[in-house]
């Protein structure tokens, strides 16, 4: 792609304060892998298909492969690198642990980070619901019961703290 | 994939002028088909102008009239999940619940959802011809894969399918789309915002250049007693749908007093058939009637070979929509059943 300038963009990711002269066009994914390295996010599809880049963009579960960096200019971005507290998981991290639930682990980021955001929605009450509301994280190595077991250990507070 | 420029706008008419001056520009709202098409080489802005802080268009209100105005930019799921939404039109929150994933009802807009083309797999194949993406190139899909086209309202140019489903439920409540532009204001009553293909497959709706959706009103009748929203599809979650319908009624008694029923999946754009709707007035609940609605619904439906079960597909769907509709505390939230 030809030369075009970058625009200053200043982003809070994983309650760091970056700021980052971005081409228009890099999307929120590559912006995290390729410029700062956080390659915990995972590009699967690039097209909004997978699931495997989802972040939480001010408290909200989005895709980042369909975002434009600069145009989350002034957000708070958590990314899989983020949700530990210091040494101790998160309780996703470690009920996703003690269920099983992955295999390859290409797309457990993104489960987290998307299973991460559906809780804090609070939409969802049964596990029929759990699998609907996390249909946008596709899993292909068999561990979708696992991870739905994870998630509904923590959503039913008896993970083992 | 090319390059493009990138500007924010916080007001309407600073983005009007920005993208009506420059055909080359467009506007960028959620961005979940937009950037998809540019990664696709489908769309090739030179500059995408931001739309997303344009406060006015950021909010649900009640309107005098006692229906509500949507505006453009408020994300799917907060327009699903608004109480205003939930309480008078259900069959709307359904019905976006219905699409998507939450992923993308997070970051898709209300204007974006409308303005969404068709995932008709020979338009995002280059190597193929398409009209709609090389006008006067052909349709391929006609004599060749088409299970997911159309069986209404296409023609020899285009036989591709308006995927949303969101509208499905717009249309069935005759929502207004407001937009403005260079010229002004205009109020599009739904079934006038999206085109059946005809020589110009190219057009999915009848936006002009620098045109920008701000809002979409919903009118007092809202039918949030009797509706439905079934979709099928080839999995049970997060896949566009083959056949969806949106049903709803107002009743007198055991009598239907007002109906509507509106079909995504089948044609380039919502489809109703208000005759179909005018029938089913002052008559019961039978299957019998809804049968007679759905026949009149898809008269002239056509079926290209992989997509003729879509026919009897549609018409079992609709007189099950409708005995949803009777019903409504039985659905799944968000879900239909697959196939």
């Amino acid at each position: 792609m030809e030369n075009k300038s970058g625009i200053l963009t200043s982003l809070t990711i994983n309650n760091n304060d970056y700021k980052l002269e971005l081409l228009p066009w890099v999307s929120l994914l590559d912006m995290l892998r390729e410029r700062l390295n956080l390659t915990g996010t995972k590009k699967g599809c690039d097209h909004g298909q997978c699931g495997a880049c989802t972040v939480l963009c001010d408290g909200r579960r989005i895709l980042s492969c369909l975002t434009l960096a600069v145009s989350k200019n002034g957000s708070e971005i958590l990314t899989i690198e983020g949700i530990a507290a210091g040494s101790e998981l998160h309780p996703l991290q470690k009920a996703f642990i003690e269920n099983d639930a992955f295999q390859c682990g290409y797309c457990t980021p993104g489960q987290i980070c998307s299973a991460i955001g559906m809780l804090q929605e609070g939409k969802a009450q049964t596990r029929e619901e759990v699998k609907e509301l996390m249909s946008g994280n596709l899993c292909r190595c068999g561990a979708n019961v696992g991870i739905i077991d994870a998630i509904m250990q923590v959503k039913e507070g008896s993970g083992h703290e | 994939m090319n390059s493009f420029d990138y500007k924010k706008e916080i007001t309407v008419d600073s983005a009007i002028k920005a993208v009506s001056a420059d055909y080359k520009a467009m506007f960028l709202a959620g961005g979940t088909n937009i950037i998809d098409l540019w990664k696709y080489n489908l769309a090739h802005p030179e500059k995408l102008i931001d739309i997303n802080d344009i406060a006015a268009l950021s909010i649900i209100e009640q309107l005098d009239n006692d229906g509500i105005r949507l505006g453009a930019l408020v994300k799917n799921a907060a327009t699903a999940y608004d109480p205003l939404v939930e309480k008078h039109y259900p069959l709307l929150s359904k019905a976006i619940l219905a699409g998507a994933s939450a992923q993308i009802r997070n970051m898709a807009t209300n204007g974006g959802n409308l303005l969404q083309r068709t995932r008709c797999y020979y338009f995002y194949d280059p190597d193929v011809p398409c009209s709609k993406r090389m006008p006067g190139s052909g349709c391929p899909a006609i004599k060749g894969r088409n299970r997911i086209h159309a069986v209404l309202g296409a023609s020899e140019h285009c036989i591709a399918v308006f995927p949303s489903d969101m509208c499905v439920a717009l249309a069935a409540l005759e929502a207004v789309v407001n937009v403005v532009g260079p010229e002004g204001e205009r109020n599009i009553p739904f079934s006038d915002f999206h085109r059946l293909p005809g020589h110009t497959p190219d057009l999915d709706n009848n936006l002009q250049q620098g045109e920008i959706v701000t809002s979409i009103d919903l009118p007092p009748g809202k039918f949030s007693k009797h509706y439905a929203y079934l979709k099928l599809r080839d999995r049970h979650s997060y896949a566009f749908a083959l056949v969806s319908v949106a049903a709803a009624f107002e009743m007198e008694g055991s009598t239907i007093s007002k109906a509507r029923i509106a079909l995504g999946g089948v044609a380039h754009k919502p489809w109703r058939v208000p005759e179909a709707e005018e029938l089913l007035k002052g008559r019961k609940t039978t299957v019998e009637n809804f049968a007679l609605a759905a026949d009149r619904i898809l008269s002239g439906a056509i079926g290209r070979g992989d997509n003729d079960f879509k026919i009897p597909l549609a018409k079992r769907a609709i007189i099950r929509a409708c005995e949803m509709a009777l019903e409504p505390e039985m659905q799944i939230p968000g879900a239909g059943p697959s196939l």
